[in-house]
């Protein structure tokens, strides 16, 4: 008896659809959204330049400036460096002299590429996505592949609209029944991480599926694909369902009409087979999460607010030494309560955080409250479009009364590439994605939490459990 | 790109595990719109103090290890972002292959296109080249890529895997672009298709 169709997950379909050819294990494939931003796309320009090449599909490529923009309102004339100032006139120029589509500085649609392709309609299920940034992850909450790229290989995209690629394997993470209160997309994805550890996920593609996470809305589904990354996966994916479609609709680049039709008829197709293979499987169950924070200067060092800083001891083999170097940088000590531990700073905004949602329920905690006094409290949004809603909603509003800077778009302090950075032993509570050694500033301390539990640091000084406010 | 084919070389231990991009190659040295001229910074942080002074400890000041060409990396080496910069000052600083037992994906890639060579190891035949790497005299090794063979101070010879699109491009020297363009027509029959079935994309 012959088998029928070989039942396959989300990440073989989009493959499949988009496999030029293949020999032995690597393949080139067609790439339908390719994003650039300044910092990884200048020498990969170049390279076509001295080739004589063209950017093969300008109308798929999408330019903007976000990691070194600076976030002042004085920023289209004071750039922070003169470095950062060429890097952005870079940009500028080869948008233009190439012709792809471009969000200058003064455009209101500027902003982190992550938040600007779904926001713009950019970003569309079964799709596959690339960008010289490994947060390209962040649009597989649309179900579409998308995932980082280096510069050669973005030189390679503007060239020939294709990727070589070797097929990762099939992850699948799980998660299921009802988040608690207080607890978040943030949450779930930390959790995830220190469960799995950042080289998890290493060669898969992850899906993430369960209840949990079809709970969520699709800005805190970024969020979760956003931190696929730091567990190792270069991709994470979300079956797209019909709040995918309502995020999508009416966006200036999804389809109209006829088109919006026969699109929506196949995305409906885009979900992993019943009995589709996973090569890894991981379950959670959503009431053991709770409002998590990092400890350590890996993603992976994660534990509930409740809990007290680790010992090396609790550690094995070359994670041992690690700890013991983290803890050192962090300036911290084993059994120390995580709740005593107090902060300088916060930071509020980058691609996992930085959208409207998330704006919303900093609100939430600190409206009618104030900054501890002596805290540095900033806020980025993630996009001009961000910015002038959370404006019109009143946020901007409540967050400046409660004493948080308020600031223009970009990635900030999430890399801190351009002026926005913490000072040496300066600890921070972050909404963003990474808290490595410097990244937030040499010397820099950086606790990664979700957007409430920075904002309720920003207003108690020390990391707080959300649940308490 | 240069042809990799044989490499002799001093390897220097880095143990750590999750060495990242961000240690690699921290942010301030993103700005420049050049792939060159990044080794003097690589590993800026553990290398030069907050006074821009080298900080002696760390292995790549030491005078014998200042000259290396192979890492013993730990485990998930060149995990964080996707920024070329990292391979580009490892390169410029005269690194050409790095051994661990594992890698984060896109650094991983982001070495061959650089004329780098990443090599996996299991964690027995790591702790075996760390070992040799740690001591000065057994810290010289030979890498033979088309034979795929690391070989030891003491000659002892171990065998490593790679990927064989990857070994080709490495060994000749070739630029991904022109290999793919070479299937250009391929790829405008592929996309005529497409865009007729996926009419919106």
């Amino acid at each position: 008896m012959k088998v029928m169709a070989k039942s396959r997950t989300l990440y073989d379909k989009i493959w499949d659809n988009h496999l030029i050819q293949s020999e032995n294990d690597t393949s080139l494939i067609y790439i339908d959204r390719h994003l650039v931003h300044e910092v990884t796309s200048p020498q990969a320009f170049e390279g076509l330049r001295e080739a004589g090449r063209k950017v093969r599909a300008p109308n798929k490529t999408i330019a903007v400036p976000d990691h070194n923009v600076a976030t002042t309102s004085d920023r289209l004339t004071n750039f922070g460096s003169e470095e950062g100032r060429i890097q952005l006139e870079t940009l500028d120029k080869n948008a233009r002299d190439f012709g792809i589509h471009y969000y200058a500085v003064d455009d209101i649609r500027q902003g982190i590429v992550h938040i600007i392709g779904p926001e713009q309609g950019w970003t569309l299920p079964g799709m596959t996505i690339v960008c010289g940034d490994s947060h390209t992850a962040t649009h597989g909450a649309f179900g579409a592949l998308a995932h980082g790229i280096g510069t050669s290989e973005v030189e390679h995209v503007l060239a020939t609209q294709t990727l070589i690629q070797q097929k990762s394997k099939n992850m699948k993470v799980e998660v299921s029944g009802e988040l608690g209160n207080g607890v978040t997309a943030k949450d779930i994805t930390l959790t995830i991480i220190g469960k799995t550890g950042t080289a998890g996920g290493t060669g898969h593609v992850i899906e993430y599926c369960g209840n949990a996470i079809e709970s969520l809305s699709m800005e805190g589904r970024m969020t979760v694909c956003n931190m696929a990354i730091e567990g190792g996966a270069r991709a994470g994916l979300i079956a797209p369902d019909q709040k995918t479609l309502d995020y999508v609709k009416g966006r200036p680049h999804s389809p109209k009409g006829e088109k919006w039709d026969k699109a929506v008829k196949f995305w409906k197709t885009l979900f992993s087979d019943p009995d589709a293979y996973f090569d890894k499987e991981i379950f959670l169950k959503a009431e053991d999460i709770a409002p998590v924070v990092t400890w350590g200067t890996s993603p992976e060092d994660v534990l509930p607010i409740t809990d007290f800083v680790p010992s090396p001891d609790n550690f094995k083999g070359s994670k041992v030494e690690a700890a013991k170097r983290s803890l050192e940088y962090m300036g911290l000590r084993p059994g120390q309560k995580l709740q005593d531990i107090e902060v300088d700073a916060v930071f509020i905004g980058s691609c996992t955080n930085g959208r409207i949602e998330d704006l919303r329920e900093v609100e939430k905690i600190v409206k009618g409250k104030k900054v501890k006094s002596g805290i540095r409290a900033m806020v980025v949004p993630g996009s001009g479009l961000v910015k002038k809603q959370a404006e019109e909603e009143g946020i901007a509003n409540s967050l400046k009364e409660a004493g948080f800077d308020w600031r223009m778009p970009g990635c900030s302090m999430c890399l801190a590439m351009n002026p926005d950075q913490l000072l040496p032993e300066e600890r921070c509570a972050a909404t963003s994605n990474r808290n490595f050694e410097g990244r937030q500033g040499r010397g820099g301390r950086t606790h990664l939490m979700s957007p409430a539990m920075a904002a309720a640091a920003a207003i108690t000084g020390r990391l707080t459990d959300v649940r308490d406010i | 790109m240069e042809k990799f084919n044989i490499l002799e070389g001093i390897a220097a231990p880095m143990p750590l595990i999750n060495i990242d991009t961000d240690m690699l190659i921290p942010k301030q040295f993103l700005k420049t719109i050049k792939r060159t001229g990044l080794g003097e910074n690589l590993f800026f942080e553990m290398r030069y103090d907050q006074n821009g002074n080298e900080i002696k400890d760390f292995i790549l000041n030491k005078d014998h290890y200042s000259k290396a060409s192979i890492i013993v990396g730990g485990a998930n080496f060149g995990c964080g972002s996707s920024r070329e910069h990292a391979p580009w000052a490892l390169k410029d600083f005269g690194i050409k292959c790095i051994i661990s037992t594992s890698f984060a994906d896109i650094f991983f890639n982001n070495c061959f296109k650089n004329g780098i060579l990443p090599i996996i190891v299991s964690e027995d035949l790591h702790q075996i080249l760390l070992q040799d790497a740690e001591m000065e005299t057994t810290s010289i090794m030979k890498i033979y890529l088309e034979n795929q063979k690391i070989v030891r101070n003491n000659g002892d010879q171990l065998d490593f895997e790679v990927d064989e699109f990857k070994k080709y491009c490495l060994l000749n020297g070739l630029d991904d672009i022109g290999l793919t363009l070479k299937s250009a027509d391929k790829i405008s029959i592929f996309e005529k298709e497409y865009s007729d079935k996926f009419s919106w994309s």
